[in-house]
């Protein structure tokens, strides 16, 4: 289990260094500098702002010099905001995403697991195509479509929720985590429905059944466990398309997160900001990925019998 | 040899005709391709049957609510929303099966290639393959349509680039299966060339979760666009697509909600359409792999 994971550390930094690399030669194949599209800038003012972002060294030497410095954890200094780093900008965004992310996840997996569980016990019927029907409004309800929607409704027609904001009015989490959550309570139902359906006609359960124990005890102890792995396989990907869903619904909701910031550098073309948030990204959704796949293997006694077995 | 080829040929046809039987039985599939066909046509017809013409503005109506005249109202302008609806279905769809088709493309070809060859080439292949996963696309499209402005062969190029993995990854898994059968052995032995194989035998048997995964393939292209289109980074105007009237719908839904609620609500139908008949083509051509 342990070579498991040290082996997918070790993948991981080839992939980490393939994305500063593209990142960074991609981002300086641009022509032009970040400053040449503000209004006119005197030549010496230029040669400055270029000396001090070293813009004026040759490319790969600005590449050793910027890997340098993001080996020491140094994302550098933001070309929009001056005086303002990529590192403070991220520990600034950061925790409102992952709080949004939480919350959104907790949706997720709350109404996702039940409504799949409740759907793969008697399928084919009603108690399955009514819950199963529902996710598939959700996955064909993009986030940019089911946000503006929960807010002209519940926000602005009922004048239930407000419809801005993070932390400023109680009350004006829920609609965001809603709407990141929804699409990904729908794949967790689907999967939940298919892993459920799958082990619920396996040996073990009928043993247990035979036993006697109730049917709660062997949905929720025997059932679950085998039941739920396709969904831990999808927590990884998951939390990846929650970031990327943050870009979205922190725009809608004017929550000042990473992913706003995100599109913003996008748009202001803040060149360091950006690079600085994709290799963040691009590291947390790796690590995400790895935290998936070593859960899936714990919990898959097939797969742990596997790399226990040498391999 | 005759009777073989005979044979085989009817096999082929029998579990087309098999799969086909097996998607009739199932109504959301067929509803699915219903839809989907009525859409496609309607693109195909959209410059000769749209009622109004595209930039044609009205602007003493302004925005007013569905009418008689104008079936799903009209937006600021006064232009009218079922044109627009029309003309971004063209784009939207269009991406769609472009984008999927280059994906298609280079899927199909990598994953034969990496599972007929194997060995070394296999190895090195896949974990190309690997790395790219690893890779979060969505960020790099994003940074892709920033810095080389936003037009759409690059669009397509970029979709197209990160849905190819998976593609791939089916096509390889295929074909490794298929290698060891007889009738490959049989081709081998008579001198076909790699390239021929591939072409001829291994590729057309491949074809069934090739079929599936393109249909799912599309609906999550049409997302991504919508996506990028949303967020300002995809098409552009005067080009429309659903992604971008939504974008623009979301900026006057209090005032106008119907300039959202009718963009919203196509790309919600298509993407029903294409989902039901990717999930009813998956259970009628692979009925081992229908799990969920």
């Amino acid at each position: 289990m342990l070579r498991f994971i040290l082996s997918r550390l070790l993948q991981a930094v080839p992939v980490l260094l393939v994305v500063i690399t593209v990142t960074f030669f991609l981002i300086h194949s641009v022509p032009g500098g970040p400053f040449s599209a503000d209004r006119a800038v005197a030549p010496a003012v230029m040669k400055a702002l270029n000396a001090q972002y070293k813009l004026d060294l040759p490319v790969w030497q600005q590449y050793t010099s910027y890997v340098g410095d993001l080996l020491t954890g140094d994302l550098g200094p933001s070309f929009k905001y001056p005086g303002r780093s990529v590192n403070e900008m991220i520990y600034a965004g950061l925790p409102n995403t992952v709080e949004l992310g939480f919350y959104a996840m907790l949706v997720a997996v709350c109404i996702g697991v039940v409504a799949g569980v409740i759907a793969a016990l008697k399928p084919n019927t009603k108690q399955d195509y009514i819950p199963m029907s529902l996710a598939m409004i959700g996955i064909c309800m993009p986030s940019f479509l089911l946000g503006p929607l929960l807010v002209l409704v519940c926000g602005i027609w009922m004048d239930w929720l407000p419809v801005s904001g993070w932390g400023d009015i109680p009350g004006d989490k829920i609609l965001p985590a809603l709407t990141l959550g929804s699409a990904y309570a729908a794949y967790i139902a689907r999967l939940s429905r298919g892993g459920m359906l799958e082990v619920m006609s396996q040996d073990y359960i009928r043993t247990a059944r035979a036993k006697g124990l109730s049917e709660w005890v062997v949905v929720l102890k025997h059932g679950l466990r085998g039941g739920l792995i396709p969904v831990t396989a999808f927590l990884g990907p998951a939390f990846a398309g929650l970031l990327s869903g943050s870009f979205v619904v922190e725009t809608i909701f004017q929550i000042p997160g990473l992913g706003r910031f995100y599109v913003q550098a996008a748009f202001n073309r803040d060149y360091t900001m950006i690079m600085g948030t994709t290799i963040f990204f691009s590291t947390a959704i790796i690590f995400f990925n790895l935290f998936s796949d070593v859960l899936a293997t714990w919990l898959d006694p097939k797969l742990r019998q596997q790399f226990q077995g040498g391999k | 040899m005759t009777s073989a080829k005979e044979f085989d040929d009817e096999q082929g046809v029998s579990l087309w005709q098999d799969a086909w039987v097996r998607l009739q039985h199932n109504r959301l599939a067929l509803l699915g391709m219903g839809v989907l066909i009525f859409m496609i046509v309607i693109a195909l017809i959209t410059p000769w049957i749209v009622p109004y013409s595209y930039e044609e503005q009205d602007l003493m109506l302004g925005a007013a609510p569905p009418s008689m005249a104008h079936w799903l109202g009209t937006d600021v302008l006064g232009r009218d929303m079922l044109t627009r609806v029309m003309y971004g279905g063209r784009v939207s769809l269009m991406v769609g099966f472009i984008a999927t088709g280059v994906a298609l493309l280079i899927g199909v070809v990598y994953g034969a290639v990496a599972g007929y060859v194997g060995g070394r080439v296999d190895a090195a292949m896949m974990r190309l393959v690997d790395i790219l996963y690893a890779l979060p696309f969505m960020i790099f499209i994003i940074l892709l349509m920033v810095l080389f402005g936003r037009n759409m062969l690059l669009l397509f190029l970029a979709i197209g680039a990160v849905e190819w993995l998976t593609m791939a990854r089916i096509v390889r898994g295929q074909v490794l299966s298929l290698r060891q059968q007889e009738f490959v052995e049989a081709a081998i032995s008579i001198g076909l060339s790699p390239w021929t194989i591939i072409r001829r035998h291994i590729i057309p048997n491949t074809l069934g979760p090739v079929i599936v995964y393109t249909t799912l393939t599309i609906p999550s292209v049409m997302l991504l666009e919508a996506f990028l289109s949303f967020l300002g980074l995809g098409i552009q105007p005067p080009q429309s697509s659903w992604g971008l009237l939504i974008s623009y719908g979301v900026e006057t839904m209090e005032e106008y909600p119907w300039l959202l609620i009718y963009p919203g609500l196509t790309l919600s139908i298509a993407l029903f359409a294409l989902n039901f008949l990717g999930d009813g083509l998956r259970d009628a051509l692979d009925p081992k792999a229908s799990k969920d």
